[in-house]
């Protein structure tokens, strides 16, 4: 059996790794576009601080950790596909034969149509080269401005804020992290933001990126300021990457459209990650989620089902991030929006930054988010994934939701001789 | 043989010795808010439950970590934070559906139960016997109930 993967992220490498396993005498070939060995893109704001070398950022630490595995490397790009022959076609002239293809090619950050916005020094924060070109010039006191206040903006924004930039946002939203944190913690993060130097501003667009002196840009605001720069860095949102593949027959949206077998219209051809629409454990709906437990849940699934075991079907992978804002400490999970017809309870102490949502339906823990939030969080998402009837004591979180882990704990039976105990 | 940690409830009294010994132990201070083992608190029924990672077969935080920081110590079986190499992005401590990896702001990673290596001090320290360190088989019969119990429907 000849496996290809597209794509060097962690979908891949986790299903190259999975079917290795699985496979002990397959041929598993991995293609990347990028020059350095597979690497964490979530590694590279603690790379853009100093606080690791670039072989932190690595997915696998052992230099000949694929050679030992037989997992062929290939850095290339592949520009598309021929389906009826099987090939992937790269870049560098040749072609490459697969019986089952993953396609895991992940995303690339969008260039808002923004005039200006194709000078150079304006980067995007996805790349090792791009952390470089950042690390290089976010110089402490160095004028930075930061277009987008999504996920990976904030991600950078720790890291820029950190290197002792001059550091303005700008996010079109009313709140920060729009798509991950409702109205209150939104405006929470943005308000300790403030609060620790940096200059927020929401509810703005940038109109016009000009060439200016003695700054290296003068970025013009629907406010109506004018803000000087030295660097820009825009992260306004990413894209699947699926355009080598138009015209061939594969059936796209916002990614690539697979069943639960991470499977594609084509029965040899697999998705995962980024650029996969898998199934929405809390929606059951197909979405891109783009995070970085998803891409390894997809590349597990597609790779057992890749070899052949197709009792392998997803149950849909709980949408969840978490974040650090400049030590503000943030999460959500699953349907943190709500569900219609569902109960929440809450807990906020603003000066303090704590904050605590839940959201039930009926019974069952359906979505949550937290800010300040450190120990035992990761419970919210097993009592979302285990459809755990919490009983009496959601009773009880809907007057402390901070009773988290004693409802967890009272509602489960914790493995060993815990059980029966705790009822 | 792999041994297991084995957490009896009916047994403890909430003395949090085991808390002090971790933190002892692993954060050379004697502060249970550093502890990765520990007691919830169930005051109007005067419970008492120690709880800390089961060193469980999936390893979500495991497979969630993007630069392989936690890996798995074939002598004792325990899934190891290797705090050189984390760097503190806290996906594992969303992806850990028993919420027992948990991130500690002064070192700026995040801290997990790790067996002490196989020597676990929270068990030597446990006067009632409610935290013992045992052979991982030597759990399997009440294991097996646990799920047995697990799956029938909830009245």
């Amino acid at each position: 059996m000849n496996h290809v993967i597209i794509g060097a992220g962690p979908a891949g490498v986790v299903a190259a790794e999975t079917l290795r396993k699985l496979q002990p005498a397959a041929s598993i070939t991995l293609v990347g576009d990028e020059p350095e060995p597979p690497y964490s893109r979530m590694a590279l704001p603690y790379f853009l601080i100093n606080h690791i070398k670039e072989e932190g950022t690595h997915l696998r630490k052992q230099a000949d950790h694929f050679a030992k595995q037989k997992i062929k490397v290939v850095h290339d790009r592949v520009l598309g596909l021929d389906r009826a022959a099987k090939l992937g076609l790269l870049a560098s002239g040749s072609s490459i034969h697969y019986d089952k293809l993953l396609i895991a090619t992940g995303s690339t950050p969008m260039a808002p149509p923004i005039p200006g916005i194709d000078l150079p020094g304006i980067f995007n924060c996805w790349t090792l080269a791009d952390a470089r070109n950042i690390a290089t010039r976010a110089k402490p006191g160095a004028k930075v401005l930061l277009m987008g206040a999504g996920f990976i903006g904030c991600i950078i924004l720790e890291a820029l804020a950190q290197s002792g930039a001059d550091l303005t946002v700008v996010e079109m939203a009313d709140r920060m992290v729009p798509r991950m944190m409702n109205d209150i913690a939104g405006h929470l993060i943005k308000d300790w933001c403030e609060k620790e130097g940096v200059k927020v501003h929401t509810s703005t667009r940038v109109t016009a990126i000009r060439k200016g002196t003695p700054h290296a840009f003068a970025v013009d605001l629907s406010t109506g300021e004018t803000v000087d720069a030295d660097l820009i860095v825009s992260a306004t949102g990413v894209r699947s990457n699926i355009k080598f593949l138009e015209g061939i027959g594969l059936e796209t949206d916002q990614g690539i459209l697979v069943n639960r077998h991470m499977q594609t219209n084509d029965p040899d051809i697999f998705a995962a990650g980024d650029v996969a629409q898998g199934r929405d454990f809390s929606t059951g709906e197909y979405s891109v989620q783009a995070i970085q437990p998803t891409a390894t849940e997809h590349g597990q699934l597609a790779a057992r089902n890749m070899a052949g075991l197709l009792g392998a079907v997803h149950r849909g992978s709980v949408n969840m991030n978490v974040l650090d804002t400049l030590g503000l400490i943030s999460s959500s999970f699953g349907l943190w929006m709500g569900k219609a017809g569902g109960t929440s309870a809450e807990l906020l102490n603003r000066e303090r930054f704590k904050y605590m949502n839940l959201q039930f339906d009926g019974d069952i823990l359906v979505g949550a988010t937290s800010l300040g939030l450190t120990q035992h969080v990761g419970v919210l998402r097993g009592l979302i994934q285990t459809k755990t009837r919490l009983g009496k004591w959601k009773d009880k979180l809907l007057e402390d939701p901070t009773q988290i882990m004693e409802a967890y704990l009272a509602s489960t039976q914790a493995v060993g001789f815990n059980a029966a105990l705790m009822k | 043989m792999h041994k297991a940690l084995q957490l009896e409830p009916e047994k403890c009294t909430g003395c949090l010795q085991c808390e002090m010994a971790c933190s002892y132990e692993n954060e050379a201070v004697f502060n249970p808010s550093k502890s990765r083992i520990k007691v919830f608190t169930f005051h109007d029924e005067g419970r008492f439950a120690p709880y800390t990672c089961s060193q469980c077969s999936e390893a979500w935080c495991l497979h969630a970590c993007p630069v392989e920081a936690i890996v798995i110590n074939q002598l004792t079986g325990a899934k190891e934070v290797i705090e050189e190499v984390c760097v503190g992005c806290k996906v594992c401590t969303i992806a850990c559906p028993f919420g027992t990896v948990n991130y500690n702001s002064d070192s700026g990673k995040v801290i997990k139960c790790d067996l002490c290596g196989g020597d676990p001090a929270c068990a030597t320290a446990c006067p009632t016997g409610a935290i013992t360190y045992v052979d991982a088989d030597h759990t399997g019969l009440a294991r097996m109930k646990a799920h047995a119990s697990q799956s029938l429907p909830k009245a």
